[in-house]
Formats: structure tokens, sequence, C-alpha cells
């Protein structure tokens, strides 16, 4: 009789098992440290992309992004956001992933984030992937992994939902023309504004490393467009685009430094979207802002506020930022804030102006005045039609004039206006930058108590 | 004395109304659900009889002078099924048909308050629909279909139906409106309507390994987890979240509900 070690049964008996639910408590664990690591990327978008659903397949990504909950951060939940490994051979100050933080470190199997993707998505909870990665071993090791997962995805499971691939800096330009044919979205994240303060903060990294997958990713898209006027059938190439992100408030530009660097990419690199992050304090250290610090909420919301006036309102970033103002205001928008240094162009005439003037009043955003130059054509606008558009009139009162004897004719200096419409409104923000109500609610506190 | 027609409902019941008042000459006539109209002595209440053929009458003239955006706010807003709604609808249909030929623009005319009100509950419609796409959370059930329950605002499952049939073309799924008791199934093939007799353990927690796959229940856990861990604590913020995602819809949330 032969001998058959007992290792060899269980080995046996270990397979059997159905594995996917011999896994669970690993997967569970490996998706708890992955989300974690990655859930300091902003990015959640899934429109944009033109794939529709083929051959009876599963997915489609061919309509409006969808947010499918929110966390109670207020952030929105759209794609399954993970990083495919927090191992990672570099060491940048403002990174929870860091070499040299002590954290618990995991990886997912190809195979495993396929799965993850497919089921979450069966069941209605994701619009598709958002894969990211700590870099191990090097650039194009860890590259070909994130391709192997949406190739898989597209070629094996015929997936058409949205797919978000991290560009990993200094990557191969063959693997990012093999990314782009799977993916709906490449982004590579700047993350530190200035080259100084990635110096700083990154010294193991060079700007030129980020900026190589993203030239390689707008010259194929500018490539397929062309193409694609000849040959019907040319393979779409990312079709939603490339976008970026900067961490805020972590190496000390100024507000003019981040959009002028944010305007220079998205004319540079045609980019979809450019994402301001407010640093989340990681560690203590002495040249980062320590951890218990106030993420820069109030400062993130200005940026976007004017990332939007570039890109739907006509306004060009010299003149909402330049050497006389380096930095928004904070207690004001930044389109009200560039009103009040133009009193020359106002006050408008809301039923001749052109659409391009009507942009630019504080309180009036684009969808009041596509309402706006509809309604219009009908009948002259007066007070009461302004307000059942929508438009903001607390602010847009000071600006305009319309079909109506009734209006703001006292002539008004800047910082009046700025008085007034402080005065009638209530930000959210108001206990952020306003001292004087802190010093107050830090009085009243013990009174109440 | 005011006139009142009332209807079955139905949009087909609604746009007989229509047609029964221009046929009679009743343009000063109010329509209302006939649920809605109480019998009292100063207004004259006449029911009509839903009817296909004059509906799709006037669902043609429709077609013929109100731009498309005019004919589908007319059938969003009607899913609002908000009390008053009629009222609008009927005051910017009149102005479809005396205006004819020049009617195409009239949906834009937001200073009419009438249309107005049916631009803001289109809007609000379409917020509902696009918020079903995001909230049905599908369970894998014992017998391999994809079940979801839900109870919008309004009626918007009929909106609802393309979006899932393009997404999920290879998995059987059922969307199934709790508030109105009819759901949308979908057998590979086609999208039918269904109504069903549920079973009203099917959303108790305790009772849910008798209906659905244990693999479901751990993509469940899964997913609750994954929602945990995306979440950043020093950010935050339960205003913004509960104005995101209202409590109403959280017991259909499997991120949200508690197992």
């Amino acid at each position: 009789m032969e001998y058959i070690p007992i290792k060899d049964y269980f080995h046996i008996f270990v397979l059997i098992p159905n594995p996917q639910l011999m896994n669970f408590d690993r997967i569970k664990e490996k998706l708890t440290i992955l989300a974690d690591a990655a859930k300091y990327d902003v990015s959640c978008s899934s429109s944009g992309s033109k794939r529709t659903n083929k051959n009876k397949g599963l997915g489609d990504s061919s309509g409006m992004g969808i947010c499918h909950t929110y966390t109670e951060d207020g952030r929105c939940v759209s794609l399954l956001k993970i990083l495919l490994t927090n191992h990672c051979i570099f060491d940048c100050a403002y990174c929870v992933t860091r070499r040299s933080n002590d954290i618990k470190r995991a990886a997912f199997k190809v195979q495993e984030v396929v799965d993850l993707t497919i089921q979450f998505y069966r069941r209605n909870y994701i619009e598709g992937l958002f894969l990211s990665s700590g870099i191990f071993k090097d650039a194009d090791y860890t590259m070909e992994r994130l391709v192997q997962v949406a190739k898989k995805l597209r070629e094996e499971e015929n997936f058409n939902g949205y797919i978000h691939l991290k560009s990993i800096p200094g990557a191969s330009d063959e693997l990012m023309r093999a990314a782009g044919l799977y993916a709906d979205r490449l982004s590579v994240n700047i993350e530190i504004p200035s080259e100084k303060g990635l110096k700083l903060l990154a010294p193991e990294k060079n700007r030129a490393d980020f900026i190589k997958p993203m030239q390689k990713v707008t010259s194929e898209i500018i490539k397929y467009n062309n193409e694609k006027k000849l040959i019907k059938s040319t393979p779409i190439y990312a079709p939603a685009g490339q976008s970026t992100q900067m961490i805020i408030g972590a190496s000390g530009e100024t507000d003019a430094e981040v959009m002028y660097t944010s305007a220079y990419f998205y004319k540079k690199f045609n980019l979809k979207r450019v994402y301001y992050s407010g640093y989340v304090p990681v560690r203590t250290d002495t040249i980062l802002p320590a951890i218990g610090t106030d993420v820069p909420i109030l400062r993130e919301n200005r940026l976007y506020q004017t990332d939007w006036l570039l890109r739907f309102y006509g306004f060009d970033v010299r003149e909402l930022l330049n050497k006389e103002h380096p930095n928004l205001d904070t207690d004001i928008d930044p389109k009200l804030s560039w009103a009040l240094r133009n009193l020359q162009h106002f006050p408008v005439d809301i039923n001749s102006a052109s659409k391009g003037m009507l942009a630019r009043i504080p309180g009036v955003g684009m969808k009041s005045v596509s309402k706006i130059l509809n309604a219009r054509k009908f009948r002259k606008l007066n007070w009461e039609h302004l307000k059942a558009i929508g438009i903001a009139s607390n602010r847009a009162k000071y600006f305009i004039t319309c079909d109506s004897r009734i209006f703001e004719s006292k002539d008004r200096t800047a910082a009046q206006i700025k008085g007034l419409i402080l005065q009638e409104s209530n930000s959210k923000f108001s206990t952020t930058y306003s001292n004087q109500l802190n010093l107050f609610a830090a009085a009243e506190k013990p009174l109440l108590a | 004395m005011k006139t009142i027609l009332t209807y079955d409902a139905t949009f087909e019941g609604f746009l007989s109304c229509v047609f029964y008042a221009f046929e009679y000459k009743l343009l000063g006539a109010r329509i209302r659900k006939s649920s809605d109209a109480a019998d009292n002595f100063f207004d004259e209440i006449i029911f009509v009889t839903s009817e296909e053929n004059k509906a799709s009458r006037v669902w043609k003239g429709l077609a013929k002078y109100a731009s498309t955006e005019g004919k589908n706010a007319i059938f969003k807003a009607f899913l609002s099924e908000l009390a008053d709604i009629e009222d609008s609808l009927f005051h910017y249909i009149k102005h479809v048909f005396v205006e004819r030929n020049k009617a195409s623009q009239c949906i834009k005319n937001y200073s009419d308050p009438h249309i107005l009100k049916i631009a803001q509950t289109v809007k609000k419609v379409g917020r509902e629909k696009h918020r079903m796409d995001a909230f049905v959370r599908f369970k894998l059930t014992k017998e391999e279909l994809y079940f979801a329950t839900i109870a919008p605002d309004f009626n918007v499952l009929p909106l609802n139906a393309k979006h899932f049939k393009n997404r999920y073309a290879d998995q059987k799924w059922m969307i199934y409106d709790l508030k109105r008791n009819y759901g949308i199934y979908y057998d590979l093939f086609k999208v039918v309507t269904v109504t069903l007799t549920l079973d009203s353990n099917i959303s108790a927690a305790s009772c849910q390994d008798t209906f659905f796959t244990e693999e479901e229940l751990q993509f469940q856990e899964l997913w609750q987890q994954y929602f945990k861990s995306t979440t950043i604590e020093s950010r935050k913020n339960m205003k913004l979240h509960l104005q995101h995602v209202p409590r109403r819809y959280w017991k259909y949330l499997s991120e949200k509900a508690l197992i």
C-alpha cells in the first residue's frame, strides 16, 4: 500500500467548495483596506462616454452619469473606486499609502476586481470601475495590471459600463495606447500645483513623468477624432477624455497659482475636468498641516466656482485672479467679486443683454440665462418673472434693470453693495470665514452650559 | 357653477377629458381624477369614460402642433400625479390647439405661470426618475431573477424601463413599485408591466435567506462595507448626505437598510 501524505487529501478538500464562499472574508478585508486607500481620489464622474450596449451584453454608459448613493461626507458614489494594491515604492509626504507609513497592505488579484465589478454592476450599485494603484515594482508593471483588468472586463465579460483607469506616472506609450482602448476615462493626478511644492513633498517624482502619459493620451484622442472622420469603424479611444486632480492647502500655493495651472492643463491637454481636493491631514510632520487641522472645504468650494466660471461662463482666468488679486475672496463668490471690481459693466438690461453678459450677472446661473433668453422672446420680463425663473435676486438686483420702474437706482460703491449683500444673506460658511462670529460663539458657549 | 370633468386617473382618461371638453365646448371646465373630485351642490361633475381612439386623436394632434419637447412635457408632468396639474396641462393644451402652427415654441414661454409650473413639475419628475435609475438595488432571488422594490414620489416607472432594458440586457429583472402596486419585468426580450401579490415578508430582514441566495447576502455585505470604507470621517457632513439620500428612500437601499 502506498503512503499518501495527509496534506494532499487536505489540498483536494480545500479546492472543491465554491471559491466565492471560501474567499469571502478575505475579499471583504481587502475591499476594506483598498477602498479606504482610494477614497482621497475625488473624481467620481461616470458621464461623457458614448459606449452603448453591444450584442446584448452587460451595461451601457451612453447616458448621463448616475450617483448611486452618497457617503456620509456627502460625496457621490458612482464607481467602485479601489486600488489594485496599496503597496507602493514611493514615499510622497501627502499620501496615506506612502512607503514609510505603517499601515495594513493588501493586493487584489485581477480576477477578483473583475468579479466584484460585475457583481456590483448587476445589482445596480455602481456605474462601473475606477481603478487606481500604488506603484509596485515599476510604472509599466503596475500599468499593465490595470490594463489587464479593463481588458478582461471588456473582452471576457462583454462589459459596457464605465471604466476609469489611473495613468501611472512614467508608464510607456504602448501601455497608454492599450489603456485607452478599454477605458472610458484616463487620469493622472498632478497632485501638487507647483513644481517647487512637488520637490518638497515628493522628491522622488518629477513633473515630466506626470505629463508624459497625459500627452500620449491627448495625442491619441486627437488622432482618434481625425481617423473617425475617415474610417467609421476606428476603435473608440478614451471616449470620456482625461482628468486630473490637485491637492489644495498642502504646499502653500496661492489660488492664482492653482487656477493658472488648472487653466494651462485645460488648454494644453483638453482635460474634461480638473478636481481640487482639500488636503486631509494624514501625518504628523512639520512640512504639512498637522492632523486635526480642518480640511479647507470653503477654499475648495471657491476654486470649483472659479473652475465653473472658466468652463461654462466665458470668463478668462486673468479676469478672476491676477497680481492684484492672487487669492479668491472667502466671504463672497468669485463672480460677485469680479462684478464688484468691474461695476462699469453694470447695470445690465435683462431684456436686451447678450448671452455672454447675462452669464456675468452675479446670482444668475446658466440655467436661468437660458430660461431668460427663451422667455424674453414672448414678452418683456419683470421682477416677478425673474424671481419665478429662479435667479438669486438678493445679489442680482444691484446689477440689473428689467421691465419695471422699481430698481436699485442709487449709485453705490462696491463696498456698499458688498455690505448690503452680506447683511441680507446667510451663508452656510459664515462661521468659517467670520472670526468675529467665532468669538461670539466661543463666548456664548459657557453661558449656555 | 363650474363644470368638472372627472376621469379614471389614467393618461388616456385625461386625454379623453380633453377631447370631451373640446367636443362640447366646455373649455372653462376643470379636469380632475374621479378620486379627487367630491360631489357638492355648486359644481356639475361629469365622469368621462376613457376611450382609446379619442385619446389617441388628441395625442396625434399634440404630436403635430406641439414640439416633441412639449409633448413629452405633458406626459412627464402628468406622471407627477399632483392634484391640480391637470389645470396647467389643460391650459397649455388649449393654447397649442388655438395657436396651432405657431405653438411649437409655447412650451418655452416661462413667463406664463402654467407653463412655468409644467416646466418645474417636469424637472421634479425627471429628478425622481433619475433617482430611481440610481436607487434601485437588485437582489438576486433563488429563481435567478434580479428583483428590486421601490416606492417613488411620482409614478416614474414608465420612464425608467428603457434605461434598465438597455443596461441589463443579459439578465432577467423586475422592478416593483410598492406604492402603486405594479412593476416592470424584463424577460430577456421585452419589458412588460406586471401586477403581483407579493409575499409580505419579502422586505423583512429575518426572511432574506428564504428568497435570496447566500451569495446575494454576501454581496450586500460587501457593498455595505465598501460604503463604509469609502467615507472620509474628517469631512463628515450628514446634512449634505441627507439632502442627497433622503431618509424616505433608505429602506430600499441595501447600504442604508439594516440587515
